[in-house]
């Protein structure tokens, strides 16, 4: 399984870029995980982070890479992104469950407090997901940002929602 | 209209930005198009498009085709839409239709914006009523608000291909499946990630026998290939489709500049055959400039500043920028469109340009 | 079928509906749309029949430069109706090889 021939991360892939936070530091508290992979011409992310957590540097199509100690999980730099690929991850949220934040750009929204599916990068339901939070502020143009509690074991994971019943996520 | 310093033909991304760049330092300027509204491609790009805040990422294609609506407005420069030019001839003479009237317009520049055309795959059953371009689906379902049918298969995974099949998803249809002929997905991962993780299968090596259905579109049989790109016997696969979506590549709209009599090469990253231009998007013939897709098929981004070039180099031609002006407002633009040109996708593109700016030169 | 509700379009402005025929049949249409969008939201597929082996067409391009969507409207053959708006009572009709001029549709 690799991005370029299944259009998902090798884990490999994954826990090269960048952007990937440490095992530890997941475990610390809520962190962005950036599955920006490819050097395209593409920079909101910095700017989005007002922690400066963030950092591509001079030239655009460098990586964004993670400072990640001066994240605190806001969730700001979510909708930001034009490729879709920052993540919330907390491993903290329960001794067995963590959240996931992620961007949504389907109708329905789910509401607060529905069980969905949970799906993994390759699109497949891996678990049930309980909804936290719904928010789609007019800053946000149109990109929902959504959280869900999972085990904790999915919590790097599952990257998006299938509202049960429907057919895309 | 017998006479204009500046025609554009063309009102998409890359000829709006010509006319506020060439309009705004008084240019008298004139842009048709066949359209019924103005903007090109972006009225149809509803996602959120990469670059940086000069580019205006993080906006969406409308957003960004408004804005330059704007612009165009403040410019001064007119549209004339719903007006075809069907010729161009010695003279700098422009040959339009409009208001179903043939007028000759002699322009002192002419900017050829033309876009770009898609590429068709010939298969059989390909004429079926249900098979039709990327192109065609975007300005149904994001234009029109018209869902073409509910089950799709998608086929290229270029960045057209992957982003169609996402906002066919976000119109309600489901995207069966997306088949690529090559070994590897041809757009942005980061697109692909997208549909892929919504449940959408990406099938590389793979691509369509042939499309049945009674007076539509019913079914599409797709079959994996080899490494030589050969078919697999037995790999033949039955999807229940009602809509074949053609995503194969878009190829420079250039018919105006064969008329006119441009030169022409071949620069195959940048769509094959197209007219050699200057590094101030003339063309081999004096006073006939090209922008866009027309001069070299990427992205809208790419377009906009390739217009900005034009318009400018255009109103220096004219008179209307000192050369000292000029070339402060080309270098900012030249900044622009090299950041765009970057990276492992950009990169072959900016060589690409070079050879073409480099051929120009040759005679 | 018509797309109502889209995540980043929104919710469409109110529209103003007008009435055209198509083989007969009264079809409800939004002001200003193209020919082709209001015979496809109301679920046609075949626009027309190839002259010599009677093939099926439809719309393929949306934007005027295929002439696979050409149907006779008004009596008029060989419209694009990807690109013709709609007029309250148009007379549109699928097209068997080139149309022929009527006088009086
Ligand atoms: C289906 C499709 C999807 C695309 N998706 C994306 C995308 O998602 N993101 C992206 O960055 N790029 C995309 N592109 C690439 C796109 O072509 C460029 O982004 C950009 O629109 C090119 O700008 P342009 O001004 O050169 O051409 P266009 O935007 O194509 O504008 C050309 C204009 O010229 C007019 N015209 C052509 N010939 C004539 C004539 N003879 N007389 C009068 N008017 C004429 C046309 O009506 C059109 O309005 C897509 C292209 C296509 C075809
Ligand atoms: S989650 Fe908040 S703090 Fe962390 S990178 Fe994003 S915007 Fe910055
Ligand atoms: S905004 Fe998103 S796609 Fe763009 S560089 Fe940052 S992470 Fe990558
Ligand atoms: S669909 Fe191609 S001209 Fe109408």
């Amino acid at each position: 399984m690799t991005l370029i021939k299944d259009g998902y991360f090798s884990q490999t892939e994954l826990a090269q870029l960048p952007g990937m936070p440490s095992r530890e530091r997941l475990h610390e508290g809520p962190c962005v995980v950036i599955e920006c992979a490819q050097q395209i011409p593409c920079d909101p992310c910095e700017a989005a982070c007002h922690e400066g957590a963030i950092e591509i540097g001079d030239s655009i199509i460098n990586l964004p890479k993670l400072d990640p100690s001066k994240c605190g999980g806001c969730g700001l730099c979510i909708a930001a992104c034009p490729g879709q690929c920052l993540f919330v991850v907390d491993m903290t949220y329960s001794d067995t469950e963590g959240t996931v934040q992620f961007p949504y750009e389907f109708l329905p929204y789910p509401q607060k407090g529905d069980t969905v599916h949970g799906l993994n990068r390759g699109g497949d339901i891996v678990c049930d997901a309980e909804v936290l939070k719904v928010l789609h502020p007019k800053k946000f143009d149109h990109t929902a940002v959504i959280t869900v509690s999972v085990p904790k074991e999915y919590a790097m994971e599952v990257r998006t929602i299938k509202i049960k019943g429907n057919h895309h996520g | 209209m017998n006479h204009v310093e500046l025609a554009i033909i063309g009102a998409g991304p890359a000829g709006l930005s010509a006319a506020i760049e060439a309009a705004s330092v008084g240019v008298q300027t004139i842009v048709f198009d066949e359209n019924q509204q103005a903007g090109g491609q972006l009225f149809k790009q509803i996602h959120k498009f990469f670059g940086s805040r000069a580019h205006q990422a993080g906006a969406r294609g409308i957003d960004i085709g408004k804005n330059l609506l704007g612009q165009v407005a403040a410019s001064g420069a007119e549209i004339k839409l719903d007006t075809v030019v069907w010729g161009i001839f010695e003279g700098n003479k422009v040959g339009v239709v409009t208001n179903g009237r043939n007028v000759i317009c002699k322009a002192d520049r002419i900017l050829l914006a033309t876009g770009a055309s898609e590429n068709v795959l010939a298969f059989p059953g390909w004429t079926l009523p249900g098979v039709m371009g990327a192109g065609a689906i975007q300005t149904m379902v994001n234009v029109h608000r018209v869902l073409p049918g509910k089950r799709v298969l998608m086929i290229g995974s270029g960045n057209v291909g992957l982003i169609v099949s996402y906002q066919l998803l976000q119109a309600g249809a489901e995207v069966v499946a997306l088949v690529e002929a090559m070994d590897r997905i041809g757009g942005y991962a980061v697109h692909a990630s997208k549909i892929k993780r919504a449940g959408t299968p990406i099938l590389i090596r793979h691509t369509i026998k042939e499309a049945v259905g009674n007076g539509k579109v019913e079914q599409a049989t797709i079959v994996q290939l080899n490494d030589n790109g050969n078919v697999i016997e037995g790999t033949e696969r039955t999807l229940d489709v009602d809509v074949i979506c053609m995503a194969c590549g878009l190829s420079p709209l250039a018919e105006l500049a064969w008329l006119a009599g441009c030169r022409f090469t071949d620069v195959a990253p940048l769509g094959g055959l197209l007219p050699v231009h200057d590094d101030n998007m003339q063309t081999s013939l004096p006073g006939m400039y090209v922008a866009g897709d027309i001069a070299g098929i990427e992205e809208a981004s790419t377009a906009i500043e390739e217009g900005r070039l034009a318009g400018i180099a255009i109103a220096e031609s004219l008179g209307y920028l000192t050369t000292t002006d000029a070339t402060v407002k080309k270098q900012a633009v030249n900044d622009r469109s090299e950041q765009l040109r970057d990276g492992p996708f950009g990169i072959t593109r900016r060589e690409a340009k070079e050879t073409l700016i480099r051929r120009s030169l040759e005679t | 079928m018509r797309i109502t509700q889209h995540p980043i379009l929104g919710k469409r402005d109110k529209q103003q509906y007008v009435k055209i025929i198509c083989d007969g049949q009264p079809i409800e249409a939004i002001a200003g749309e193209p020919i082709a969008a209001a015979l496809m939201a109301a679920g046609k597929t075949i626009f027309r029949y190839t002259r010599k082996k009677k093939d099926p067409r439809g719309v393929f391009c949306a934007i005027g430069q295929c002439t696979e969507c050409m149907m006779t409207v008004d009596g008029i053959p060989n419209v694009r109706t990807c690109i013709t708006p709609v007029q309250d009572g148009m007379n549109v009709q699928t097209q068997h090889g080139l149309g022929q001029v009527k006088a009086n549709p």
